[in-house]
């Protein structure tokens, strides 16, 4: 699989943003009898400072993917590049946010959120940035509270905090968004815009969800099983027109959706 | 147990099973419902209602008191029939009044205090030991496979069945009896230490593991404070078992001690100062639980 368009984002990248290249990367779960295989020849270059969406049907590994780039998962074939280096273990430069927010409950938000800052910060830096986050997700007044004493989508907001005190060249995101409520989601879709525009990061986006990849992404990649091979592979890759935000009702886009939506198996929408 | 993984808490599948599993195995990934409010913090875990008099501490002391306060009447009501004669069951006031009479030739805080003394340190070194070995077991698949057989047969030895042992390798003295104690103590913490650590919500762990916590730090960033509630429990037990443990020592070798206190009345048939050890290894017994439980209260409510 070539790379087919550079992103039309306006988005310069910045020094922070790192690229991310999947150099044919293959995974397979299971002891020799039982084999199966997730991923296969993945080849992929993530530029630097773009939005990727990564879709594909319930259980394709796209989570699998995105565990690689983190390093939170060992590969079986090829490997992943970030910054032309590549990804041994847990890597400094990624930051994750999981799909439930995965706060430590005994800790304060603010406390929380303190965990994503890199090593090496120092206590006062690290407490301005942590309040800077903290404000830029809009839960200032809420940095005392625990985990369990704010809504999901809160919880899922110092997430995402907690995975910017890294200040990750790479940020991942494992559908962030799909446990929350459709108003609670389009409102978060546009937090991360915000983000993205205050701190322009490389951002590989799992989504099951057309319409997020639609909104957010600079490109999105299809994985999709591809012939008479097991496991996925990337079998489309699109460019999508227009600058962020885009109009939900735009005609291209919604072109694209019915494409993308009958390429998941979906027709007739 | 049952703060572990608790899905409101940490927001995450209670199913334990990482998502790179559930991936692969083609399953849809059961999602949390993270916009449902959570309950109110602090909320118990049993299905109590949290509401009614039965809340307020001075209405459960009144109801605790009940049946002690029957035990006595009863007791005292017995004297008066005489359905049991007074060397079987000594009336109240005989017991009493053997206390106040160890209190006046001054053995009384004696036996109390080395009692307590020997229980304390016994449950101290007990306790500190089950934590870290638990600690170590539950979390390294190496010390799990080299050492998890051992202590689970070295478990099943009854506690009587060291005495001999340690009176010939340690005299009589302090050191056999604290030691029996602190083996007594040792086995609740380290088996509950050990199995909350392996059911620690892999969810967090992996969050950890993402954000660069590893070894130690990761231990006590996120799967010590992870396990606080079950290891009070765990010291509940483990102080129990320290006083059950200290009375077997001192029944079988001592001087001091209530346990003493028994074994030296039943040789002089004082019926009267066995009800007195009794009744004073539960006071004692309850109150150092009590106070565990208090601390315990205040660590659930900060961890969990």
């Amino acid at each position: 699989m070539t790379v087919l368009a550079s992103p039309q984002s306006t988005t310069a990248p910045t020094k922070q943003a790192l690229n991310v290249t999947f150099a044919g990367l293959g995974r397979s779960f299971g002891a020799a009898s039982d084999r199966r295989t997730v991923l296969r020849d993945i080849n992929f270059e993530v530029h630097a400072g773009e939005v990727l969406a990564i879709l594909g049907p319930s259980g394709c590994g796209k989570s699998t993917l995105l565990r690689a780039a983190a390093g939170l998962d060992s590969l079986n074939a090829g490997s992943v590049l970030i910054d032309g280096t590549e990804v041994h273990g847990i890597d400094e430069r990624c930051a994750v946010a999981f799909q439930e927010p995965r706060l430590l409950p005994w800790h304060t938000l603010q406390a929380n959120v303190a965990i994503g800052l890199p090593k090496a910060s120092s206590a006062s830096v690290g407490k301005a940035k942590v309040a800077e986050l903290l404000q830029l997700v809009e839960l200032a007044s809420f940095a005392k509270h625990r985990p369990r004493e704010v809504s999901g989508g809160m919880a899922q907001r110092a997430s995402l905090a907690r995975a910017l005190a890294r200040n990750p060249g790479v940020l991942l995101l494992d559908e962030p968004f799909g446990a929350l409520d459709a108003l609670t989601r389009i409102k978060m879709q546009d937090l991360l815009l915000d983000i993205h525009r205050a701190q322009p990061t490389t951002v590989l986006l799992v989504t099951h969800d057309v319409d997020e990849a639609l909104q957010l992404a600079d490109r999105i990649i299809v994985l999709g099983t591809d012939g008479n091979l097991p496991g996925a592979t990337i079998t489309e890759v699109l460019t999508v027109p227009g600058d962020r935000p885009r109009d939900r009702n735009a005609a291209d886009l919604g072109r694209m959706r019915s494409s993308l939506l009958a390429s998941l198996g979906v027709t007739g929408h | 147990m049952t703060h572990i993984g608790n899905p409101y808490v940490t927001g995450n599948s209670v199913t334990g099973v990482s998502q790179t599993s559930l991936e692969a195995s083609g399953s849809t990934v059961a999602t949390a419902d993270a916009t449902q409010p959570p309950p109110e913090r602090g909320g118990p875990a049993h299905g109590w209602s949290q509401t009614g008099p039965l809340r307020r501490g001075w209405v459960r002391l009144l109801l605790g008191l009940i049946l002690p306060g029957l035990i006595i009447t009863v007791w005292q009501l017995n004297s008066v029939t005489g359905l049991f004669s007074a060397v079987q069951v000594p009336p109240p006031a005989a017991v009493l009044n053997a206390a106040v009479e160890l209190i006046q030739r001054g053995e009384l805080w004696t036996h109390i205090g080395i009692s307590t003394q020997r229980v304390l340190l016994g449950f101290t070194f007990g306790a500190a030991l089950g934590l870290a070995i638990g600690s170590l077991v539950g979390l390294s698949r190496i010390a799990d496979a080299l050492l998890a057989p051992t202590i689970g047969a070295l478990r099943a030895v009854p506690s009587l069945a060291w005495v001999p042992l340690l009176i010939l390798w340690m005299k009589i003295g302090e050191d056999s009896k604290i030691t029996l104690i602190l083996i007594g103590a040792f086995f609740p913490v380290f088996t509950t230490v050990y199995l909350a650590l392996r059911h620690v919500d892999r969810n967090l762990v992996e969050a950890g593991r993402a954000f660069g916590l590893k070894g130690f730090k990761l231990l006590t960033t996120v799967q010590l404070p992870a396990v606080i509630p079950s290891v009070f429990s765990g010291l509940r037990l483990g102080l129990a078992q320290a006083w059950l443990f200290l009375v077997a020592a001192e029944l079988i070798a001592s001087s001091l001690g209530l346990g003493y206190l028994l074994s030296d009345s039943q040789n002089n048939g004082r019926v009267d100062r066995i009800f007195l050890a009794i009744i004073l290894l539960a006071i004692i017994g309850k109150t150092t639980d009590a106070l565990l439980g208090i601390a315990e209260k205040w660590a659930v409510r900060r961890w969990a």
